[in-house]
């Protein structure tokens, strides 16, 4: 199934008053936001606050509890499976950890979804392929064996793999997490250079301030559940909002505590291991 | 345990294995259902088939020329009280081609090829790479569970073949070689007695029948295995300890219903 191209004035992600979760428990209530062609939106908060679950209800993998989410001008509640399929080969998702495919090399691990999803001479794909290692340094390791290459390596090979297809909307899970300050910078010109050259859009999910901050276009906090704040970098930074503070100079005190609050789980289990030892 | 505690359990219980016999022939349908890709793709499947049997070439070689000594010497001992060793031959053709020779080998390998099947499939899972094939929109059932599911169907055949044969060949190792049996009468013996059909057929059929159980349980404890280290542990535990009743019990209705006159 064919889906109408985008124009450039329409929203490649649109989330309007979304609520997510799971079972019984909501992670997330009423967020709203929106992604331009060509746009790198950063999308921050702190760890547990939901972020992982926006990217899985981008990208089809969880539905949303109430509101709409638009993904390239399709309503994903409104489309069936082979639909959704369509759209989510317009766009790439770069994994926490890369989720390389451990039995398959470097190269043919990039190649993947050029060879599920479309019919090239074998050097024309091998082209493609070289190109996109290329382009996040790692040309000649393409021989090598997924078990062979470091943490961040790993990360760049699931870049290029996200890529490779050309897509109009990449989502980054924590790019950064872990990465040394070379690679890390590295990585956040990479995005902001794909998004410049390619024209594609860019969620990037993060904790990491100065990056994101010098690559976005538009930055979301999300923590509570909610979406606290957004807007330009420069915007943010200038917030007097004691939540936004908190979070961009990483105070302890703030609205956010940094300790865990007491249950009355957690009282019952302490009489209880008290009452043993 | 108070009375209604222990319906309550037991009543969990029955519905928990009902849900999961549920579950399990649904994963078996829905692999049917996409397994055109063995059409369109023969070369996935056939990787698997190298790949899986390949694993477990060298434990049935072994294993079956043991067994082939084990049955040649234990023959030897009871048909000499009868004086029919000559029949030697035939009583190790027809219970390796019947019997041990599908079961040893699924036994084997549900040890060897099944438990490496759940352990890759439940750490693709836990590093995301089967989310990320199904955002890349590639159907992981498809592409990671089909071909795997008839590599491990056409291997088992075929390594029950290689192991009934290795086994009549140490069989003959013990029987003529170091007793000194007539070989002659051996293999005649054995050739008359052993019926393409009857005997061999079924054995193949029965490999064929172990293949689909073994594989396919080894599969479906990976596809829901918890995503951590214990989870995929206690999997492979699972697939080892399911899949082995599973051969012994269908090997017991298969030769009720093949070998019953």
């Amino acid at each position: 199934m064919l889906t109408p191209p985008l124009t450039s004035n329409q929203a490649v992600l649109h989330l309007e008053g979304v609520s997510l979760g799971y079972g019984d428990f909501t992670v997330l209530q009423d967020i709203s936001l929106e992604v331009m062609p060509g746009q790198v939106v950063a999308m921050m908060g702190g760890s547990g606050s939901g972020k992982t679950t926006l990217l899985r209800a981008a990208t089809g993998q969880l539905a949303a509890r109430r509101g709409t989410i638009t993904l390239f001008g399709q309503d994903l509640a409104r489309t069936n499976r082979p639909g959704l399929q369509a759209l989510r080969q317009r766009m790439g998702v770069l994994f926490q950890q890369g989720a390389l495919f451990t039995d398959l090399n470097v190269f043919e691990n990039v190649a993947f979804p050029l060879r599920e999803h479309l019919t090239m001479s074998a050097s024309q794909l091998s082209e493609r392929v070289l190109e996109k290692l290329n382009a996040v340094g790692l040309r000649a390791a393409a021989h090598l064996k997924v078990s062979e290459i470091s943490g961040g390596m790993a990360r760049r090979v699931a870049l290029a793999r996200a890529v490779v297809l050309e897509p109009e909307l990449v989502l980054y899970d924590e790019p950064f997490a872990g990465l040394d300050p070379i690679s890390l910078g590295i990585t956040a010109r990479l995005i902001r250079s794909l998004s410049d050259r390619l024209g594609c859009a860019s969620v990037v999910i993060t904790h990491d301030i100065a990056e994101s901050f010098a690559i976005a276009d538009q930055v979301y906090l999300v923590g509570q559940g909610q979406l606290k704040a957004h807007g330009a970098p420069a915007t943010l930074a200038a917030s007097t909002d004691p939540y936004v503070q908190q979070f961009l100079n990483g105070q302890a005190d703030g609205p956010v505590a940094f300790d865990y609050p007491v249950t009355p789980a957690f009282e019952a289990w302490l009489v209880q291991t008290g009452a043993r030892t | 345990m108070s009375r209604p505690s222990f319906l309550s359990a037991l009543g969990q219980s029955v519905r928990a294995r009902l849900t999961g016999l549920g579950l399990f022939t649904r994963f078996f349908l829905m692999l049917l259902q996409r397994s055109g890709l063995v059409f369109k793709r023969p070369r996935l499947v056939s990787q698997q088939v190298h790949f899986i049997g390949n694993f477990s070439l060298l434990i049935i070689i072994v294993s079956g020329l043991f067994v082939g000594f084990v049955l040649g010497l234990q023959g030897y001992y009871t048909l000499n009280r009868y004086g029919s060793e000559e029949a030697l031959g035939l009583l190790v053709a027809l219970s390796l081609t019947r019997e041990l020779g599908p079961v040893v080998t699924a036994l084997l390998f549900a040890g060897r090829a099944g438990t490496s099947l759940t352990a890759e499939i439940g750490l693709m899972k836990a590093g995301e790479q089967l989310a990320a094939m199904e955002v890349m929109a590639v159907d992981p059932l498809t592409r990671v569970f089909v071909p795997r599911f008839w590599g491990g169907v056409i291997a088992m055949p075929i390594l029950a073949a290689v192991f009934s044969t290795v086994g009549i060949l140490g069989g003959w190792v013990v029987g003529v070689l170091l007793i000194g049996i007539d070989t002659g009468a051996f293999w005649s013996q054995m050739q008359n007695g052993v019926d393409v059909y009857k005997d061999i057929l079924n054995g193949v059929i029965k490999s064929i029948i172990f293949g689909v159980a073994v594989t396919l349980i080894a599969l479906y404890e990976g596809w829901r295995a918890r995503p951590t280290p214990e989870g995929v542990a206690r999997a492979t535990t699972r697939t080892v300890v399911t899949s082995s009743l599973a051969v012994l019990g269908l090997d017991f209705l298969l030769t009720a219903l093949m070998f019953s006159h």
